[in-house]
């Protein structure tokens, strides 16, 4: 009997090593792949097509966990443990900025999530001012206005071309030297201050504010009726509603009788100096905007308003000349032509690639740890990764984390280019 | 048709997995330093280092390392091979250091790297000794008319590394002297001490040290301070990987020789001469007596080597750290027997 156990460790032994060197692997998918053939003699056309799939699936599944057991071996060798039970524990660092309640006695799961959200800010914030001078920038490069088309093209050309993490290094170091300290502030009528410390401006203190929020709603839901009903007035009777008039007045309207009958009300807490020592100050009271924020907000959207630039002159040059001349000879001026005949065919051509700019500024936003952005990077895959030493499980949360933000953009962008597309009718 | 099919490929599967799974049993540890063997075969020490920190792990314009930290490698490379110059120098963030020394990339880590219960019971690392004692201190600007800790007000804004101990030091000091504070923490130390430098944070905290080697590439030095206070302990030491004893005694030992050298006034130009000295400590210490070496496959010189290339701690503590300006009084890592706490076992 040991005897025989001794011979099936040696052959197993000599297994593992023909492993290592992958030659077994090799042979087994030619067995395998032999076998099949063999039985199944194959006439059954569907049975051809899946088994070259099923053998290629499984050679994947194999290097996958030939990986997956080396680092479970290395890492039993090290010593290292694997697991997810530390986003449990207490984390025991600070963060300079948080949207949702945080401190140190927070959990390492609330630390990831605070990091999470500065990301989501600050792509957010990026994608926004990036399509809006995106925009901006791409029209005015086919202005026929000399001075507006060089400005536009020179912007694009130099901050294209500059790499990013020199810019974010650019507006964060040239914005401290150039800001003021506390106590000089730059004022903004005694309710906002702009300093090296951030950029302070008022709390708003809300009371009743969800019937506000209802309100707002409210409002929304009201203009997309307006809409419809002002779109089948035209479309059936020829009448022209001053709908966007009468949407405006709604949005204004509605907020305005919460405020005046429903008991909502806002005050403001304004940011006042401090003084900490004879030479040092800060402001207490009010929000602080960091300037790490805006320097890579700045930098992010800055950077990426070249490309959406370029996309946006891409899809108005792509418009054919004849829609633009047959629009006009039917007397639209030119807005109406920009508005109702160039733009709509333009953002098919548009939307594809500036879903890529979105995504890459989504991922760049990483590039925050060199400026003390406290995003998912600096937060989790940096000081959690070194307090815990846990990078495996870490790393693999992090570019999950990603992945789901990057998938959730495409998915969105996807959905609108959808439904702007070409509905043939 | 299409289930035996299904069925096949998840026998074949299965059978992989077992496979695979064998595999497992294989590697056990051995008695023989891997490490050892590798260094050896490679011809020089692969040593992670810091990415600048003046008098501990420094580069200079044409990229020699220099410093305490660098010290121990250049020991190390002595002892094993011969030739203290035989060092492939990494220079590693915070943050990257000990994923570089548990996967291999780096066999010893002399990176300023603070002593630590978890780190060296949960993160598959351990500490082989200490090569300088610190604790974490607060910069500030000499005009603030801040003196003391107990100066900090509530808003007040502190710069520090990210990913190291001082994060949490940070936090504890802060929280318990109930002070509500603006935590910046920088990846990289030259981007600390930038935004300091501007104005960004009214504090710069880390260990002192580090505060004293900085405050040379402020713009103006003159124009800061360190508090006298000391919030931590701060241990900096060499690391190794778990899992090769051999390796962890010759690099623990590499140190030790050091500060033993030190205490039986065994120096870099005097050591040859010491050969037939009275005192068998210093006899052993020099190779002239004993087997020591043998006990981790070393020949009988290795110390002597140490002694001789690198010298001992207190000519590496006053060519790097004392004569730099950066921290003349010796303070803690004085020898024991001159009231530091530099205490060795000794080398027998």
């Amino acid at each position: 009997m040991d005897k025989r156990w001794n011979s099936l460790r040696t052959t197993s032994k000599i297994i593992a090593d023909k492993i290592k060197k992958g030659w077994i692997y090799l042979a087994l998918f030619f067995t395998l792949k032999i076998m099949i053939l063999k039985k199944f003699n194959i006439e059954n056309k569907k049975a051809r097509d899946l088994i070259p799939q099923a053998i290629t699936v499984l050679a994947l599944l194999s290097v996958i966990i030939y990986f997956a057991t080396n680092a479970q071996i290395n890492m039993g060798n090290r010593g290292i443990s694997f697991g997810f039970g530390f986003l449990n524990q207490e984390a025991s660092f600070d963060i300079t900025f948080s949207m949702i309640e945080y401190d140190g006695s927070h959990s390492y799961g609330r630390a990831f999530l605070v990091g999470l959200l500065n990301t989501i800010l600050v792509s957010a914030i990026g994608i926004f001012f990036a399509t809006i001078m995106g925009v901006v920038v791409g029209i005015s490069r086919l202005s026929d206005n000399y001075l507006i088309a060089k400005v536009a093209e020179w912007y694009v050309e130099i901050f294209r071309n500059i790499p990013l993490i020199l810019q974010i290094f650019f507006w964060y170091f040239a914005a401290l030297r150039a800001l003021p300290l506390p106590e000089n502030g730059i004022n903004f009528y005694d309710i906002s201050f702009l300093t090296i410390k951030g950029w302070y401006v008022p709390k708003f203190i809300w009371t009743n504010f969800n019937i506000f929020l209802l309100s707002v709603i409210a409002a929304f839901i009201a203009i997309y009726f307006i809409n419809s009903y002002a779109t089948k007035q035209r479309e059936q009777f020829g009448k022209q509603l001053p709908a966007t008039t009468i949407s405006l007045s709604t949005l204004i309207l509605i907020p305005l009788i919460a405020f005046l009958f429903l008991g909502v009300s806002l005050t403001f807490e304004y940011p006042v100096l401090k003084q900490l020592s004879p030479t040092v100050f800060t402001y207490a009271g009010g929000v602080s905007i960091i300037p790490e924020l805006i320097a890579l907000a700045l930098a992010l959207s800055m950077y990426t308003a070249t490309f959406i630039a370029e996309n946006v002159r891409a899809g108005i040059l792509g418009v054919g000349k004849g829609q633009k001349e047959a629009a006009a000879s039917i007397g639209l001026n030119k807005n109406q032509i920009l508005k109702l005949v160039v733009m709509p065919q333009a953002l098919r051509i548009i939307i594809p690639p500036t879903t890529n700019q979105y995504l890459n500024l989504t991922k760049n936003s990483s590039l925050a740890a060199a400026i003390a952005y406290p995003d998912i990077v600096l937060v989790f895959a940096g000081t959690a990764l070194m307090q815990t030493g846990r990078a495996i499980e870490i790393i693999s949360i992090t570019m999950l984390t990603y992945l789901t933000l990057s998938i959730s953009i495409s998915i969105f962008m996807n959905w609108y280019n959808k439904k702007m597309a070409i509905k043939e009718k | 048709m299409i289930k035996s099919i299904k069925t096949w490929i998840l026998v074949g599967f299965a059978s992989l997995l077992l496979v695979a799974c064998g595999q497992g049993g294989g590697g056990a540890g051995s008695k023989k330093s891997k490490t050892l063997e590798n260094t050896k075969k490679a011809g020089f020490v692969k040593c992670g280092v810091s990415q600048g920190l003046p008098g501990f792990s420094n580069a200079d314009a044409s990229g020699n390392w220099s410093g305490i930290d660098v010290d121990v490698c250049r020991a190390v490379a002595a002892a094993v091979l011969g030739d203290a110059d035989k060092v492939k120098y990494t220079p590693l963030s915070a943050k990257e250091r000990f994923t570089a020394l548990t996967s291999g990339e780096i066999d010893v880590l002399a990176r300023n790297t603070t002593w630590t219960l978890s780190r060296d019971a949960d993160i598959g690392l351990t500490f082989v000794g200490v090569n300088f004692y610190d604790g974490q201190g607060f910069m500030v600007r000499k005009n603030s008319g801040i003196n003391s800790v107990n100066d900090f007000k509530n808003g007040i804004s502190a710069c520090t590394n990210t990913g190291t101990t001082t994060e949490l030091n940070m936090r504890d000091f802060f929280n318990s002297k109930n002070i509500s504070y603006e935590p910046i923490a920088f990846e990289k130390a030259d981007e600390v001490v930038q935004a300091y430098d501007a104005g960004r944070c009214d504090t710069y905290t880390t260990d002192k040290s580090g505060l004293a080697a900085q405050r040379t590439k402020m713009s103006n030095p003159d124009e800061h301070k360190v508090l006298p206070e000391t919030i931590s302990k701060e241990p900096l030491g060499p690391v190794v990987r778990q899992g090769d004893a051999v390796w962890e005694d010759i690099v623990r030992w590499s140190l030790n020789t050091m500060i033993e050298a030190e205490e039986y006034g065994v120096n870099s130009s005097n050591a040859s001469s010491l050969k037939d000295s009275e005192n068998p400590a210093i006899k052993r210490l020099v190779g002239a007596e004993g087997e020591l070496g043998a006990a981790f496959g070393l020949d009988n010189d290795w110390s002597l080597r140490i002694i001789e290339q690198v010298g001992n701690y207190g000519e590496s503590y006053k060519k790097h750290i004392a004569d730099t300006g950066i921290l003349p009084n010796r303070g803690p890592n004085q020898l024991w027997t001159k009231g530091g706490i530099l205490y060795v076992p000794p080398a027998r």
